[in-house]
């Protein structure tokens, strides 16, 4: 079972191309299906798309009240989430077990102390600009915006941070938050990898035990990452259970940390999980969507007007976004990874083919059957291949801020391939999945349109999938 | 009165707490399952827990993952397990059945609904292992306008003040999780159960049960009588797996062993002697 799942067993077999359509693949998107106890104000549908496609450049949000902001808050999109940790009311929460309930408050508390120290920020500062390598450049793609012939395309060059990917400004945040409170073991899940390896980093750094989960079908395809992990003196533990991927990580991880509350402090890898983990991850890789507005700002003299990053559980869509949130011209796109395609049945869309449920902490959409079963996901790219996204993006989705759209393995290696080649950016297959997406609409956008993609990673880890799934042996 | 505080009540008048055994729903299929069931109060199970599968059961260990398994494999959903419980009442009226499970899946099938129908099937209260008071308001007044008990899990993490916060969100009883851990992985010791005790006694005139973690005869005796009840899951799940074929199937053994085991469990508890020592 194991074995059949790796290799080119997780190639997608030919499908006959599906519209963008939204069909409901996933039963529990079926109307009907949707949970009675929900309020009806979370039954908005996604907003209207001519919103955007009329230039009008107010977010979709008719009602505000129906979507639980309130009056204080009304003008802005970015101070979610309300004390629950809920956004808009519904999204995100802390459905865990009663064993956690004391340590997610401990943290949340922890963390709004730290928040409004100084002190803590002027060390996460010094260590984003002096370890991480801060800021990082945005970059005019000359080559491929000529290729293309439409929008001028810009890249947000996370991947020139330590550890090749934006993982490393959340991982920054959070030991440093782990140190103040006392906390001397890391336990974290990890897709990629890149994650796993940001955190072994810097538990490598301040010299603390580091456990990392990671699904057993993920250390199989990036190997590399393993290896690097483990060189950085982090066990990491392959999962077997379920197809022995993200989602199953984030089950032992957080079962790692029931059993061992005491020592241990979960290293939360997006911007999902119970409150306080979806608000504070987002605060720390908001530093991409700030430096990407002083560095448009600086080149261009003007916000950009279209925003492109890759979803899996979404940190570095959330981080690039945020800052975006409450100028509505700047037109806000997450790329979830449509697997073999959106309604082949293998994906990992969960807006895009999911509902709304509970899962690891939080109620986000999931990939779920119609009696509340979590779906395997697939994706060609580790890190997206997971059945939920942060709750966050959940609401952003309901109330139009933000557009969800898929692009497909195919279309990300594509993707992949014409970065490298016109750029000479060798991107992570999740950011080549933004790409995909940014280059599909950048040929149909007018020559003075600022594109902004997010290069969340850099693409070595992934050069063995890859050549596999190009038929060329290394 | 409700089935539960009328089977705490008459045991308490018996001076003995109760045996909770629990089984995962169509673990390995319905048929076994049901009747495993249907078997338990006359082996000893003065109240029942059945485990509604879950793909994601993240606070539970690999004995109970793997019967989740088995579970879903053979076809279970909410309305099955619905189903079961409504079977088990046309015979048996008195032994209390409380569902244990996560949120989604009865988040799936509407808070309301779900409640009604259970009820309705017979079920006496339940158990959502990722619902803490803070996120409740979704099931609280669906499952009392149903008559449904909201048992609550506590822990040794659990603070005098959260504990007092908890358990006002309580009704049935209190399920005192003996360990920080995952189901059936360590054991607390009689030492540390009876220091826990008067701590959730303040909090609370609910009746205790003690849950993950207990095994043995001598385990379930000692905790049922430092407390109102012992639940018993990972020990019976991990007999029921050794019982079962090459394919996963049930065999001529799995509804005796598991029986026998209940048995055993059961004239420990009734017998109600707290082992000195030993770690319950």
């Amino acid at each position: 079972m194991q074995a059949a799942r790796q290799g080119f067993a997780r190639v997608c077999p030919p499908v006959p191309h599906a519209g963008k359509g939204r069909v409901l693949t996933y039963a529990g998107a079926v109307q009907g299906l949707v949970p009675s106890g929900k309020p009806e104000t979370c039954l908005v549908a996604k907003a209207a798309p001519t919103q955007r496609d009329t230039g009008a450049v107010e977010p979709a949000m008719a009602d505000p009240v129906e979507h639980g902001i309130t009056a204080t808050q009304a003008n802005s999109l970015r101070h979610g989430p309300d004390e629950r940790g809920h956004f808009g009311g519904w999204y995100g929460g802390r459905f865990v077990a009663e064993t956690l309930m004391p340590l997610v408050l401990e943290l949340e508390q922890a963390y709004n102390t730290a928040k409004a120290d100084p002190a803590f920020h002027k060390e996460l500062d010094f260590y984003l600009r002096d370890y991480v390598g801060r800021p990082s450049p945005l970059w005019f793609a000359r080559r491929m915006t000529e290729e293309l012939g439409g929008a001028k395309i810009y890249m947000k060059r996370e991947e020139l941070n330590h550890t090749g990917s934006h993982k490393l400004n959340n991982v920054m945040g959070q030991i440093l938050l782990a140190r103040r409170m006392g906390r001397t073991r890391i336990v974290a899940e990890t897709g990629a990898g890149q994650h796993g390896v940001a955190t072994a980093t810097v538990c490598a750094l301040f010299g603390m035990k580091c456990v990392i989960y990671m699904g057993a079908t993920d250390v199989e395809r990036q190997s590399p990452n393993v290896f690097r992990m483990r060189l950085l003196g982090a066990e990491v533990v392959p999962v077997t259970a379920g197809a022995g991927t993200l989602k199953d990580a984030m089950n032992e991880a957080m079962r790692d940390w029931v059993a061992n509350v005491a020592d241990t402090y979960f290293l939360v890898g997006t911007v999902a999980g119970p409150h306080p983990y979806p608000a504070m991850v987002r605060d720390f890789q908001s530093v991409i969507g700030e430096e990407t507005k002083e560095q448009m700002h600086a080149a261009e003299g003007r916000l950009p007007d279209v925003v492109v990053a890759a979803i899996g559980g979404g940190s570095n869509a959330m981080g690039i976004f945020h800052p975006f949130l409450d100028d509505p011209s700047v037109r806000l796109i997450g790329v979830e990874a449509a697997g073999c395609g959106l309604d082949s049945g293998k994906t990992a869309a969960s807006i895009e083919r999911g509902s709304p449920g509970v899962l690891h902490g939080n109620r986000t959409y999931l990939l779920q059957n119609a009696d509340g079963q979590i779906d395997e996901a697939h994706s060609i790219s580790a890190g997206l291949d997971y059945p939920g996204v942060g709750p966050e993006h959940s609401w952003l989705n309901d109330i139009g801020r933000a557009e969800y759209v898929g692009a497909t393995d195919t279309e990300a290696l594509d993707a992949f391939q014409l970065c490298t080649r016109t750029e000479g950016i060798i991107p992570a297959l999740e950011s080549a999945h933004a790409i995909a997406y940014a280059t599909k609409i950048a040929q149909t956008l007018p020559k003075d349109t600022l594109l902004v993609v997010n290069i969340s990673g850099r693409g070595d880890k992934d050069i063995f999938t890859v050549a596999e799934h190009l038929g060329v042996k290394l | 009165m409700s089935r539960i505080a009328a089977r705490f009540q008459s045991l308490a008048a018996q001076g003995r707490g109760a045996l909770i055994p629990y089984l995962e729903a169509y673990d390995p299929d319905l048929e076994t399952s049901l009747a495993l069931l249907k078997a338990m109060p006359d082996a000893g199970a003065d109240l029942i827990e059945i485990g509604m599968p879950f793909s994601d059961p993240s606070a539970d260990g690999p004995v109970i993952q793997a019967a989740a398994r088995r579970g879903l494999k053979a076809g279970a959903t909410l309305p099955g397990v619905l189903a079961m419980v409504a079977e088990f009442r046309k015979d048996n009226a008195e032994t209390p059945v409380i569902l244990m499970g996560y949120l989604n899946p009865i988040e799936a099938y509407g808070y309301d609904r779900f409640c009604t129908d259970a009820a309705k099937a017979g079920v006496d209260g339940l158990i959502i292992v990722d619902l803490p008071p803070e996120e409740a308001d979704v099931i609280e007044k669906p499952a009392e306008d149903a008559g449904l008990d909201i048992i609550r899990l506590v822990a040794p993490t659990t603070s005098d003040d959260r504990l007092r916060y908890v358990l006002s969100h309580a009704s049935g009883f209190v399920y005192y999780v003996s360990i920080t851990g995952i189901t059936g992985t360590r054991a607390a010791s009689t030492d540390d159960l009876k220091a826990a005790l008067p701590r959730i006694r303040a909090a609370t005139t609910l009746p205790v049960a003690i849950g993950f973690g207990i095994r043995s005869p001598q385990q379930a005796a000692t905790a049922a009588s430092i407390a109102d009840g012992a639940v018993v899951a990972s020990a019976l799940l991990a007999t029921l797996a050794d019982t079962l074929d090459a394919e996963g199937k049930a065999t001529a053994e799995t509804l005796p062993r598991v029986l026998e085991q209940i048995k055993a469990l059961a004239t420990a508890v009734q017998a109600g002697t707290v082992s000195a020592d030993q770690p319950a």
